[in-house]
């Protein structure tokens, strides 16, 4: 893909970020810190392949320290995120 | 021109279409994990959507490059699995700020990873043009991911350790450091600029990657140290967006839409915040970021020292009797709560309350506690249903008619110097109305020690506050019993 339809991507998605998250309630926005930490770890894209090319010993385990980094952070992040969604209970009408 | 085109044409070019929408559909997913956090009725869902987003994502990379270690990533993604999972499950929710500093810090140290493995070996990334040397424009963003990571890594690092206690929350001012901290970010962006131009940029030539890295794990560590505990929300904000904006360089590099959409999804999420919190406090991002508020304790208010001036002082009884014939009570919970682990015990104080008929709302302030949301998480732990949690804007007329304004843990949020007292630090800042209520209860540990503004609060010293001076946790207990 060349740099301009990469840079029109970033751009929309910017604005679709904006209007995203002034949606989310305040209530939930620690739930938004812990699950935009997840999904951020989709830099894992970048440590996968710099893992699975073969030539380059410390290219490769860079990338393999960083798939370890971020699948801490994709497993805890979904996990806590959904542990903290779980508790939020609407009143129980008698 | 044709140069300049060429430079920009970056990338794998013959990457097949399917590939290409499968990284799209997660972006997708990603962005309706985000938009089913408007209610909690949908977030669960929405949780759900991010999981296969990054599924996705993972699939179609290992699908796609020819893989010369499928069992060493097994084990990495494995091992890295496990201790994602243990911590989750046993991290206590009142913790969750320095988790969350954590996880930042680990997505800023896996984009310099990734960038210092696409500068060790740029044809994995098809990012090493014709003549031998990484693409100029690959260069740039490779060097700003770095940057961005290695600052999201140290500063995350010193964030996590002031808020978990492992470093005092107070500043820590560097004489001139405006000039230094300036001075390195200079220092980076005219070294990324030489990298560009440079003329021997093969794979892993160059030492200005190298420095370019090393400045910014400094700069990281320099713009945190002198920001205090009680900007710690916009500091943690502020970190997320950096994370977002370093995967998003990496995407760049790689020409990968999820990473794109999602650096610039977690990018802005983590700027509103930033800014959100910075709203709430009346201050400016710039002033927060310069550092060194709450350290001036002198710096305009009353200067009258709080042992000197009469208050009223109340006990567990007194408190218990004057919430039983309310009719109407509301709740502020500040940070203080959380240190005292006192949300549950104050659910059980509510429940006694409503059954003798009393109505209960809680009202949070955007800045209490140590991250934006941080009240409303714990209290959804003590099982407070999520409709009876209010918004500053949303209920703050509401004292005017509450019988009882019950301030557990909070202090400048509740501060009615802010409305009034030019002079004060806090001048400004939206805060909680509880004054206007018919009493305040107002538990505080002892009556020295202002809160994080340095700031006395006039409210201990009105006629219609009591102060109960305990801890807050017993305090809470001894009103349950008194309930009883």
């Amino acid at each position: 893909m060349d740099f301009i339809s990469i840079l029109s991507i970033f751009v929309l998605s910017c604005f679709v970020g904006y209007y995203v998250v002034w949606s989310v309630t305040p209530a939930l926005h620690t739930p938004l810190m812990a699950v935009t930490n997840a999904i951020s770890s989709v830099i894992i894209v970048g440590g996968l392949i710099a893992a699975a090319a073969a030539g380059v010993p410390g290219a490769k385990w860079l990338g393999l320290a960083a798939v370890a980094l971020a699948s801490v952070n994709i497993f805890g992040g979904f996990a806590v995120t959904q542990r903290m969604l779980s508790m939020y209970k609407k009143k129980e009408r008698k | 021109m044709m140069e300049f085109a060429l430079l920009l044409a970056a990338g794998a070019a013959d990457v097949p279409a399917w590939v290409l929408l499968a990284y799209l559909v997660a972006g997708v997913c990603f962005i309706l994990a985000l938009r089913g956090l408007s209610s909690p009725e949908s977030s669960r869902r929405g949780n759900g959507y991010g999981m296969v987003g990054m599924a996705i994502a993972v699939v179609t990379t290992l699908a796609t490059h020819e893989i010369a270690s499928i069992a060493e990533i097994g084990m990495a993604i494995f091992l890295g699995g496990i201790i994602g999972l243990t911590v989750a499950r046993r991290i206590a929710m009142t913790a969750m700020p320095q988790l969350v500093a954590a996880f930042h810090s680990l997505v800023g140290m896996a984009a310099v990873l990734v960038a210092a493995a696409a500068f060790l070996n740029p044809s994995a990334f098809g990012i090493l043009g014709a003549d031998g040397n990484i693409l100029a424009v690959s260069r740039i963003e490779m060097a700003l991911g770095a940057a961005i990571g290695a600052i999201t890594f140290s500063g995350s690092v010193i964030a996590f350790a002031k808020l978990n206690g492992n470093m005092s929350g107070a500043p820590i001012l560097l004489p001139a450091r405006h000039v230094i901290n300036l001075g390195t970010l200079g220092g980076i962006l005219a070294l990324t600029g030489l990298y560009a131009l440079s003329g021997d940029a093969g794979a892993g030539e160059g030492m200005e990657f190298w420095i370019i890295v090393a400045l910014a794990f400094l700069v990281g560590f320099l713009l945190i140290i002198p920001i205090g505990g009680a900007d710690m929300p916009v500091v943690v904000s502020m970190l997320n967006s950096y994370s977002g904006w370093a995967a998003a360089a990496m995407g760049f590099t790689l020409g990968n839409t999820a990473m794109i959409i999602t650096g610039a999804l977690v990018g802005s999420s983590g700027a509103i915040l930033s800014y959100i919190m910075c709203r709430a406090m009346n201050r400016s991002f710039v002033s927060v970021i310069a550092g060194g508020f709450g350290q001036d304790a002198s710096a305009g208010g009353d200067k009258g020292s709080a042992i000197d001036r009469s208050y009223k002082a109340g006990s567990a009884e007194d408190a218990a009797f004057l919430l039983s014939q309310a009719d109407k009570v509301i709740i502020v919970p500040g940070y203080g709560m959380a240190v005292a682990q006192a949300q549950h015990v104050l659910r059980e104080m509510t429940d006694l309350l409503k059954e003798k008929g009393v109505e209960v709302k809680f009202a949070i302030h955007p800045v209490a506690g140590r991250m934006p949301g941080h009240m409303n998480v714990l209290l959804a732990e003590a099982n407070v249903p999520y409709d009876e949690v209010f918004e500053l804007e949303d209920i703050n007329s509401e004292f005017a008619q509450a019988d009882v304004a019950f301030v557990i843990g909070a202090n400048d949020v509740t501060n009615p110097a802010a409305k009034t007292d030019k002079t004060s630090p806090i001048y400004g800042m939206p805060v909680l109305d509880v004054e206007k209520a018919r009493t305040t209860l107002f538990i505080k540990r002892s009556m020295g020690g202002a809160g994080y503004a340095g700031v006395e609060n006039e409210l201990f010293f009105r006629d219609n506050t009591m102060m109960l001076l305990s801890d807050a946790k017993k305090m809470v207990e001894e009103i349950v019993k008194s309930l009883d």
